[in-house]
């Protein structure tokens, strides 16, 4: 049995709210990071099925700018971590309240 | 067969991604990445079940290569010592599941309300034969890059500006994890 696109959907819903959960609950920063991800990876996941069941590949092109976008971002989101963590020298969020360096 | 697939990649999907953010038995964050490469792996297998060959390709080539790989070089680097366990903020924790799980049902009823039960049928039969009527253009790989470079209806000034963008992260990064100067 082929599964459908609404179940599909439900499994791209429940990686993206577990990514939430992540961002809302964690308090470090590289695991935020990758909560992240797993937020992006979701809405690929939904663009993907949405594709395949309405037959146009508008949603995979988007998709595959998606990845190229979200592999910049990893880049850039880790060296900031990376300068931060050289000043302050955690990578804890409620260590790092303060808008001063 | 395809169904059995799906429910495998999809349950694995899930159940990892849930231990990448709360893992009973360990907070280190090697194993949460570990975890998260099981997550990017099985989505990639949702990729091929859905036709989609070469963009779950990407997917193992970019997460479960390069990005995953990146993410445990900064963890080495940083080298963050396992600090005493905090006092877990219970009340922040019992808000962002509640907040988390009531979005989650928000859309959990309101695609059950777009595709219902009596529809379903209909619609997913729709749906296949729409998917047959043009079997080869979905998910072949040279289908995507007609979809992508063609003249007419094609992506090629996106295309142009990611790579510069590639390339503005590029020399962002390299200034940003330079040593200052003294």
């Amino acid at each position: 049995m082929e599964p459908t696109l609404s179940q599909y959907l439900l499994v791209s819903g429940a990686l993206f709210a577990i990514g939430l959960l992540g961002v809302i609950v964690r308090r470090n920063l590289l695991i935020i990071y990758m909560s992240l991800e797993l937020m992006l990876n979701a809405a690929n996941v939904a663009l993907v099925a949405m594709s395949h069941f309405k037959g146009n590949l508008d949603g995979q092109v988007m998709v595959f700018f998606i990845i190229t976008v979200a592999a910049a971002e990893v880049s850039v989101g880790l060296a900031l971590i990376v300068a931060l963590y050289r000043k302050r020298q955690t990578a804890d969020v409620e260590d790092l309240a303060t808008m001063k360096l | 067969m395809e169904g059995t697939l799906f429910n495998l990649f999809a349950s694995l999907a899930v159940l990892s991604a849930l231990l990448v953010v709360v893992n009973p038995l360990s907070r280190n964050p090697v194993t949460s990445a570990m975890f998260l490469v099981t997550t990017m792996i099985s989505i990639s297998g949702l990729f091929v079940l859905l036709g989609a060959y070469f963009l779950a390709a990407v997917q193992i080539l970019v997460y479960a290569g390069a990005v995953m790989v990146l993410f445990l070089f900064v963890i080495m680097l940083l080298d963050i010592q396992e600090t005493a366990r905090r006092k877990l903020n219970l009340v922040s924790l019992a808000m962002g599941l509640l907040a988390v799980g009531a979005l989650f049902l928000v859309y959990k009823s309101s695609i059950e309300t777009t595709y219902g039960d009596q529809t379903e049928h209909h619609e997913a039969a729709a749906d296949s034969a729409l998917v047959e009527a043009i079997p080869p253009k979905v998910g072949s790989t040279q289908a995507l890059g007609q979809a992508l470079f063609s003249a007419k209806k094609g992506f090629i000034l996106p295309f142009e500006i990611i790579s510069v963008l590639l390339l503005v992260a590029m020399v962002g990064v390299i200034l940003l994890s330079r040593k200052e100067p003294r």
